[in-house]
């Protein structure tokens, strides 16, 4: 019988996390991904990794306020089984990433450092200065780079998945390995695998500027819906209230920035013209800070993009009667920003050529994060009680302490695992854990947990279910080479219409893309409208129809990225239709999904997860109910002054 | 303090509407012949190289009216934090996402000259090939032997000072430059000559890295085998270019020193156990 081996796609911190748990395992791991894997979009998260920590407990919190929070956050979107483990398994997290030796910040005692971030009111947030997800991918990366040393790990750097090889069997459809091409020679290959883990990340792409890396374009994503593979909650996209617009992308500014400190005003007089350190403290509205006395800076994300959106937009009260506002630091010491921002900070510096340590940053929200992504099942642990509980006291007596098993059970072969069987989802392209709005600080954190908890799955799948029997190693080739022959044909398409120099607007590959990310951005982003989301519909049935006979400027058969890139555009737009589709039948506002002719949060039809099915060339969607028996959904008001659900932005303008 | 003596130094105030030559060193691949090509850009405001790269994949037609393809090059986070757009501009090796056109060419007519780097091979136009780099990051062990991902509680307690220093030489994003401004660096394109060719700063700082974590140092003896061997610290003829070109101003030379001293310790060690 052929050797098991398992395919993992993606080399960000949930990929790697994967590899490493699966090949200490035993089982040899092919690891594909887009970029040397160190350079995968991870490194840019900012931050921090929220973990429930010894000083946070002895003030009152607990593991199960951190799943608490995390579902308040999400605004009761998101299964809850799953987030209670991930909260119970994040102080192991932690710990281990120190044995692996990430610099993670240290107090004069030489303990771990902790910062505060949205969402909570409890110093709960590891960090190492405010480039964590590049300390933690490079310490993931490390061990990775061993197991590859000792021959248990195999990368493909520079390949791109192109499709996943699934077989029909009686019990089901089964994934049995991947066709992926070297985006350097253009071979395309198939590859066998026993399991295959997508993690894949995000798609920030699709929205043309954002704060995503070139990459995350969501195709592999895409590529897998049209295959049949289910999709979740499409429509819940996060804007992130705090980035420097630019050019080429829209660079974040941390909420860290805010959790140490940092402020957010305008000028309370429209139009003040006056430097802002010449505005005196009486003339500057905090607005954050007056409209939330309690959490103030540090509202989740959701609410604080709509508060800025609604300044600049309704109110025209935006600096200098622009889309921005004032994220200040300036009242901090000098050099506690620098060891604790140092960072994010010299970004500011390089790219706007100021300095935030004496002059507050202009800032406006650009799409950041999908909580959206492939649809996962989970086996629910041994925490069931009798009736689902109110929303956890801060502070008072947790119902359980934390133990593993309580929230999934540990090894069940379907925890993160796809509709079809053998197919994973880990990571932001697992719609799991974060429902309607992620907490910052949350991400990295389910990227780890996936690859370490559910890893284990993947390998006891592996060795208990289908490929038991049936290695992929052993099946006919015939499903393999049918995969390899439709992408050839794919790429032939695209070759075969090059000629060099620009092909006219209507027809060239990179200006249907920035039509795409112009509309995704106007129609599907802080606020939506039925009217406006129809209007989204049509305009991509024009991009889909334009792309269809798109002509390339290259027809090299060596290196072609004009052809990869037209290629993952198709796929854009087929996620573009299904995160539109969701926005515009999703009739409620929920978390980032914000409807100015829905605007109240309608429990009863809704508190459901969007699932979308690709067949036959259309995207349907359905409405499935979710696991809520751990906590009553109840008002998510963060505690607004006149106790009214946060800002509600009009329609005005919409589009920045 | 005023607040001027804070403010950094004043940018060029670029000319609006001005045009750009970008005047681009291309390769269709190993072994295919290089040409130059250069492409007028009309830059948006806050442009940089990544972004005028891609006005031009849009329309990539020559001054001359030459039509032409794409020009390829390699590119991630565009923030100056994954590594890999790495290039040569205007002779200076740097990444092109942090690179100001407002900065580099403020006038109308301004050019930009851009290279690959020339110390990896090129795989096509900008994009090379640097998997030599990583190579060297498994020559060093550059990992902390952790016994596995099982949960064993905390790793070991460290003060904030040496926190602080491992993070700085923990932000080394294998971007190259460093590589490319050497002097002793040579391009090596047969990974069978690579364990005994120079192994380059990035690689030393990494092993200072490890060295200095509590766990980390169980490897500490292999790692200075290597680094007293063919290719290691020996060969650095101390031009201290490493330095000046790193764009996460890690201490290299001093990385370097350090791990020469500690060869130097571990060599008569090794003389006296025989």
């Amino acid at each position: 019988m052929a050797q098991h081996r398992v395919i993992v796609v993606g080399g960000g911190l949930a990929g790697l996390a994967a590899a490493a748990r699966i090949a200490e395992a035993g089982v040899p791991v092919d690891l594909f991904s887009l970029v040397p894997v160190k350079r995968s979009h991870s490194v840019c998260a900012q931050g921090g990794i929220n973990a429930c920590n010894e000083v946070a407990r002895q003030q009152g919190y607990s593991e199960y306020e951190h799943f608490d929070e995390t579902i308040y956050g999400g605004d009761f979107l998101a299964d809850q089984h799953p987030v209670l483990e991930m909260a119970n398994w994040a102080p192991r997290i932690i710990d281990l990433l120190d044995r692996m030796g990430v610099p993670f910040n240290r107090t004069s005692e030489g303990y771990r450092d902790l910062r505060l971030f949205g969402g909570s009111l409890f110093k709960r947030t590891h960090f190492s200065g405010a480039t964590t997800g590049q300390q933690l991918i490079y310490a993931l990366d490390e061990q990775v780079r061993r197991y590859e040393s000792e021959g248990q790990i195999t990368k493909y750097e520079f390949w791109e998945f192109l499709w996943p090889i699934i077989e029909d069997t009686a019990q089901g459809q089964r994934c049995v390995g991947i066709a992926a091409q070297d985006m350097r020679t253009m071979q395309i290959r198939a590859f066998r695998g026993d399991a295959v883990v997508m993690a894949t990340g995000g798609c920030g792409l699709v929205f043309g500027k954002s704060t995503n890396s070139i990459i995350c374009t969501g195709a592999a994503a895409a590529r897998c819906f049209r295959a049949g593979v289910w999709y979740g909650n499409p429509e819940m996209i996060q804007v992130h209230p705090t980035a420097i617009p630019g050019a080429d992308k829209l660079r974040l500014m941390s909420e860290s920035a805010r959790g140490e400190g940092g402020r957010v005003w305008v000028p309370r007089k429209k139009g003040d013209s006056r430097p802002p350190r010449d505005i005196p403290e009486a003339e500057r509205y905090y607005f954050l800070e007056e409209r939330y006395p309690a959490y103030g800076n540090i509202v989740p994300r959701d609410i604080a993009t709509r508060e800025i959106f609604s300044i600049c937009v309704n109110d025209g009260l935006g600096v200098a009667g622009e889309n921005q506002v004032y994220l200040d630091l300036t009242h901090k010491d000098p050099e506690y920003l620098t060891k604790k921002l140092g960072g994010i900070l010299e970004i500011y510096e390089k790219f706007v050529g100021v300095d935030p340590r004496h002059e507050p940053m202009k800032i406006f929200p650009a799409v950041h994060y999908s909580m959206g992504g492939l649809w996962t099942s989970f086996t629910k642990g041994s925490y069931n009680p009798d009736a689902p509980r109110t929303k956890h006291k801060s502070g008072s007596r947790p119902p359980i302490v934390a133990e593993v098993g309580q929230g999934m059970q540990l090894g069940a072969l379907n925890n993160a695992q796809t509709n079809v069987t053998g197919l994973y989802a880990f990571g932001e392209v697992n719609f799991g854990y974060h429902g309607a709005n992620r907490l910052g600080a949350n991400a990295l954190l389910s990227c780890i947990f996936d690859g370490l908890f559910c890893g284990v799955s993947v390998v006891n799948y592996v060795r208990d279910g289908a490929p038991a029997k049936a290695p992929a190693g052993d099946l006919s080739s015939a499903g393999y080479d049918r995969v390899v022959a439709q992408e050839q044909q794919k790429v032939k398409r695209w070759v075969d219409s090059a000629s060099a120099g620009a092909a006219e607007p209507r027809t060239n590959p990179y200006i249907i893309g920035k039509e795409l990310g112009d509309e995704m951005t106007a129609a599907c982003t802080v606020v939506r409208h039925q009217t406006r989301l129809a209007q989204c519909a049509g305009k991509l049935g024009e991009l889909r129809e334009r792309h269809d006979s798109a002509m390339l400027a290259d027809g090299a058969s060596w290196s072609n990225q004009a052809m990869g890139y037209a290629r993952a555009l198709g796929d854009m737009l087929v996620l573009a239709e299904a995160i539109a589709k969701g926005a515009m039948e999703r009739k409620e506002s929920r978390g980032a999904h914000y409807r100015t002719d829905f605007p109240d949060r309608d429990d009863a039809n809704f508190m459901k997860t969007t699932l979308a099915k690709h067949q036959g060339g259309a995207t349907t969607l359905e409405f499935i109910p979710i696991d809520a028996s751990l906590i009553l959904p109840t008002a998510r008001t963060y505690g607004k002054k006149d106790d009214k659900p946060a800002a509600k932005p009009a329609m005005a303008g919409a589009g920045s | 303090m005023t607040h001027a003596s804070h403010a950094l130094p004043a940018r060029p105030v670029a000319k609006p509407g001005r045009t750009v030559r970008f005047r681009i060193k291309r390769c269709d691949g190993p072994g295919k012949p290089v040409r130059w090509e250069t492409f007028a850009v009309k830059p948006e405001a806050g442009a940089n190289i990544i972004s005028c790269l891609q006005q031009i994949a849009a329309s990539p037609i020559t001054v001359d009216g030459q039509k032409t393809t794409p020009v390829a090059w390699d590119s991630g986070c565009l923030e100056e934090v994954c590594g890999a757009c790495t290039m040569v501009i205007n002779g200076k090796t740097r990444q092109s996402c942090s690179c100001l056109i407002d900065e580099y060419a403020p006038n109308e007519g301004d050019e930009i000259t851009l290279e690959p780097m020339s110390k990896f091979p090129v795989v096509r136009d900008l994009w090379v090939d640097r998997a030599r780099l990583f190579d060297a990051l498994k020559r060093v062990k550059a990992w902390v032997p952790i016994d596995g991902t099982y949960s064993l509680g905390a790793g070991p307690r460290e003060s904030a000072e040496q926190s602080e220093s491992r993070y700085v030489m923990s932000t080394c994003m294998s971007c190259g430059c460093c590589l490319e401004a050497c002097p002793q660096y040579q391009i090596e394109e047969n990974p069978e000559k690579w364990p005994t060719s120079f192994i380059g700063a990035h690689a030393m700082n990494q092993a200072r890295l490890f060295n200095e974590h509590a766990t980390g140092a169980v490897l500490k003896g292999a790692r200075l085998d290597t680094l007293m061997g063919e290719g290691g610290v020996n060969d650095c003829g101390n031009a201290q270019n490493c330095v000046q070109v790193c764009p996460k101003h890690i201490p290299l030379t001093e990385s370097i020193a350090t791990i020469g001293r500690s060869v130097t310790i571990h060599a008569v060690a090794r003389w006296f156990r025989g």
